[in-house]
């Protein structure tokens, strides 16, 4: 366990290149086998143009391909192969890589990327259509050079960054004229990834097999990928054991098979390959509420949570306290130079009784109703904690329990609710995913948004300006400063900051070589059997 | 003038004429139930995804029809349906009655299987028991149909997975067959049989505890009658005693409890199911509330409310075939 989490703390800290598995090199490379991989949960479409969300990535990822990926050693041209902007920052040229074909025989131009961004990226996919808001057109000057032109400046580090996840280029030619939304293709992906889609049996499995004509020579190394879905969290650790499934990820089993498998010689267990997929288990206030809306009680709140036991009891270590809005794998988004409250349950109090809140006859300064996001056991778990946590500064907690639906309505729609807990999930640049936590003006209803009621005008600029900021380091330096910020006012508390685990079996090599590696397209996996 | 209809017939069509409204009643009742639930679909969707803007879950608001008052969703959903049209799965984006017939084969399997084995077995085992009461056959057996009564089927099948797959590799651990083993013709029969090996057994036991107390106390309530008595003294041999007179009488409840049992059968179990990930209609129906998939989850309330009406009418033919008491009017 010792050395796991000392893996741990330097995979956060983000120094790449010594952290891939150092397996390939003393082996040689098997060729052929199907790996088989758990899943949790169904997935609606497997079209990464129309939804941004891992759990499509995990699948669609070998499939269909992004122009720009991430490795540990930076952003890694895939079907795009040199990226520049101009001087105003109005137009991004990106050449493409050519002589790569669809996996229908079709040749890969520009076309489909001019035809993806404009019908897909800027008004069907999520978080892209805020990213891409101000994208005008898309221009073709050759079949392998594609130019984006904005209307306000868009900075490049910005467009780089969310590509991997938001920047997938789909076959035009089996789009065009179709209604998007409901095309077969969506379900049965075409792309020029190193494997083939060849079938979803719902409720079963996804298959896919190698792609003899991909570009990479060589490549891939199997055969067949197999991903099943398996709800039970009990039974996926039994089939792992029992060898009929070579890896899950995203935290598929429970936290007790993480901690029991990480003890057995079969399986890699950690959170290296998920450098990328960072979220925070975090604490929310409802601001309409005026004891909630005092800033004292709400760092004397955090005062009273013991973070470092939570990560111990509930993440079994595999996670390290938050800092605000940006996780340490934020890269130079990040610092660490802001307020921090240690746990200290006295000088919560003492900071409660300030605020005009004592302890009243019942035994409670206050109750407070709380959603928790039914995300899975540790979300639950940290609720508890939470609860048990506010009882020791004599905050009375109700756990108010629902399910997703339910959960989304309370808290982020209806606004019922004191305190809620969830996580939610950093993707790469601050401007695509935890602003919209403090940016105020989101409109009522959209889930992890600025729900809480929380208004600052000031924060509202910072934002704004960091969004369209073209010199990288005055970039950072202003995130550093909505860093400070956020942990200063406490609009919401970004308790613990945590990768996600994977368990997998030792037979796969090279696997979790890349920081967004269950969502990247494993060409050079193989199997040892 | 007499009708040339037989009464058995008359008997079928007055009883499908009362289903009619009784299914309506339902499916109006179970749509308002639904919308009383806090969420639809989108907001599932947007749970799953982790995230979307405003602008993009309008749309599908729109694109789903969620956008209607729920009058005028129940009024479009009911006329299609009364055109047997189930309408369109948003989340499998496929039409429910596809969705449900890639499933309805697996659960029939699976229910038929464990129903058939747990009343076989059940009602044999506790003739047994009844006939050797208070022995120690009798002790053994109603001691076990109490355990497998008492253990929570997860508990049961995840010990048999753990025991069979986990540490003596005989049986697969789940799923419906070897994915990417390719089998054809009786390997794949043998493949598909191997993997529902596990799945029935766990489901007959649970089942056949209530067979078998319920046939032991039936037959020991029935061997004290007074035609039992009648019987043996008109000089009837123990077994002939036994199958004419006290078990055709015994079984009496015994089917009640069958009927009711048959008619939950495309419910599934949805524990079994989601543990043994069998693409069963109970996940399906547990997915689907969870994903708020209204089409989906209306599609198999209607298949078994119809199951419902066609087992009750079938459960009552069978009485008056056991007891000539009974007559069907």
């Amino acid at each position: 366990m010792k050395k796991r989490l000392l893996g741990l703390g330097v995979a956060l800290a983000g120094t790449a290149g010594a952290l891939a598995p150092q397996t390939a090199v003393a082996q040689d490379v098997k060729t052929g086998g199907t790996a088989i991989v758990h899943m949790i949960s169904e997935q609606r479409t497997l079209n990464p143009a129309l939804r941004a969300s891992t759990g499509v990535y995990n699948i669609s990822g070998k499939i269909v391909e992004p122009l720009i990926d991430k490795s540990y050693d930076g952003y890694e041209p895939v079907l795009a192969t040199e990226w520049s902007s101009s001087e105003d920052g109005l137009a991004i040229t990106v050449k493409l890589r050519e002589g790569v074909r669809w996996h229908d025989g079709e040749d890969f131009t520009c076309d489909d990327v001019s035809f993806t961004a404009m019908e897909m990226w800027k008004p069907l996919l999520n978080y892209s259509s805020a990213l891409q808001a101000n994208l005008e057109s898309v221009d073709c000057p050759d079949p392998h050079t594609a130019v984006f032109n904005y209307s306000k400046p868009m900075p490049i580090d910005l467009f780089v960054a969310a590509m991997p996840d938001l920047g997938h280029p789909m076959p035009k030619h089996l789009y065009e004229g179709t209604d998007i939304l409901k095309s077969e293709y969506n379900t049965a992906p075409v792309g020029t990834g190193p494997f083939k889609f060849v079938e979803y049996e719902r409720g079963q499995y996804v298959m896919a097999v190698k792609n003899e004509d991909y570009w990479r020579e060589g490549y891939p190394y199997l055969d067949r990928i197999v991903w099943r879905f398996i709800k039970d969290k009990s039974a996926a650790a039994a089939a792992l054991e029992a060898g009929e499934v070579h890896e899950s990820g995203f935290i598929g089993v429970s936290m007790a098979d993480v901690e029991r498998l990480s003890n057995d010689d079969r399986f890699d267990v950690g959170t290296t390959g998920y450098e990328n997929n960072v979220a925070h288990s975090t604490v929310e206030f409802n601001h309409r509420n005026p004891i909630m809306a005092d800033l004292k009680v709400r760092q004397a709140m955090y005062h009273g949570l013991d973070i470092d036991y939570a990560i111990d009891t509930i993440m079994r270590g595999f996670a390290k306290p938050g800092r605000g809005p940006v996780p340490s794998a934020g890269g130079e988004n990040y610092t660490d130079d802001v307020k921090t409250y240690d746990y200290d349950p006295e000088l919560a109090k003492s900071m409660l009784d300030e605020a005009g809140y004592p302890v009243k006859d019942d035994g409670f300064r206050f109750k407070l109703r709380h959603r928790p996001a039914p995300w899975g056991e540790y979300t639950q778990l940290w609720a508890e904690y939470f609860a048990q946590a506010m009882k020791e500064i004599d905050i009375d907690v109700e756990i108010l329990t629902n399910d997703a639906p339910g959960f989304l309505n309370g808290v982020y729609r209806d606004h019922d609710f004191d305190t809620a807990n969830g996580w939610h999930q950093f993707r790469s640049d601050p401007a695509v995913s935890t602003m919209v936590w403090l940016r105020s003006g989101q409109p009522n209803g959209t889930p992890w948004t600025n729900q809480f009621g929380w208004k600052s005008e000031e924060m509202d600029q910072m934002i704004d300006d960091a969004a369209s900021e073209l010199d990288p380091e005055t970039r950072a330096e202003m995130y550093h400063q909505i860093q400070r910020k956020a942990m200063e006012e406490l609009p919401v508390i970004f308790a613990i900051e945590h990768p996600f685990i994977s368990v997998t079996s030792k037979k796969l090599m090279n696997h979790h070589n890349t920081p967004r590696w269950n969502s990247s397209s494993w060409y050079d996996l193989w199997l040892d059997q | 003038m007499s009708l040339p209809i037989p009464p058995l017939l008359t008997y079928a069509l007055r009883r499908l004429v009362q289903a009619v409204p009784v299914i309506v009643l339902i499916m109006v009742g179970t749509f308002l139930l639904l919308k009383l639930a806090p969420g639809d679909t989108v907001d599932a969707l947007v749970g799953d995804m982790g995230g979307a803007d405003a602008q993009f879950i309008e749309r599908l608001r729109i694109e789903y029809g969620l956008d209607q008052p729920v009058w005028v969703q129940l009024w479009r959903y009911m006329s299609k349906l009364a055109t047997f049209d189930f309408g369109w799965s948003f989340v499998y984006e496929q039409p429910v009655a596809t969705v449900l017939m890639d499933r309805l084969g697996t659960t029939l399997l699976l229910m038929a299987t464990s129903l058939s084995i747990a009343f076989t077995v059940g009602v044999a085992l506790g003739a047994i028991a009844a006939r050797r009461a208070y022995s120690l056959t009798d002790n053994v057996i109603s001691t076990l149909g109490l355990v497998f009564y008492a253990t929570p089927s997860f508990f049961l099948s995840l010990m048999m997975m753990l025991l069979f797959s986990v540490k003596l590799g005989w049986l697969p651990v789940g799923g419906i067959k070897t994915i990417a083993g390719f089998y054809t013709g009786w390997d794949h029969v043998w493949d598909v049989a191997l993997h529902l090996i596990m799945p029935t057994a766990a489901l007959s036991l649970i089942y056949l505890s209530f067979y078998l107390r319920l046939m032991r106390s039936s037959v020991l309530q029935v061997a004290d009658l007074d035609f039992v008595r009648t019987a043996r003294a008109k000089g009837a041999g123990e077994t002939r005693l036994m199958f004419h007179h006290i078990m055709r009488n015994a079984l009496l409840p015994v089917v009640t409890l069958f009927g009711l049992q048959f008619s939950t059968v495309l419910g599934g179990s949805v524990v079994v199911e989601t543990i043994f990930t069998l693409p069963g209609l109970g996940q399906l129906a547990y997915q689907s509330v969870i994903q708020r998939d209204m089409n989906t989850l209306m599609g198999i309330i209607f298949l078994c409310s119809i199951i419902v009406v066609v087992v009750n009418f079938l459960t009552d033919l069978l009485y008056a075939r056991l007891d000539s008491r009974i007559e069907l009017s």
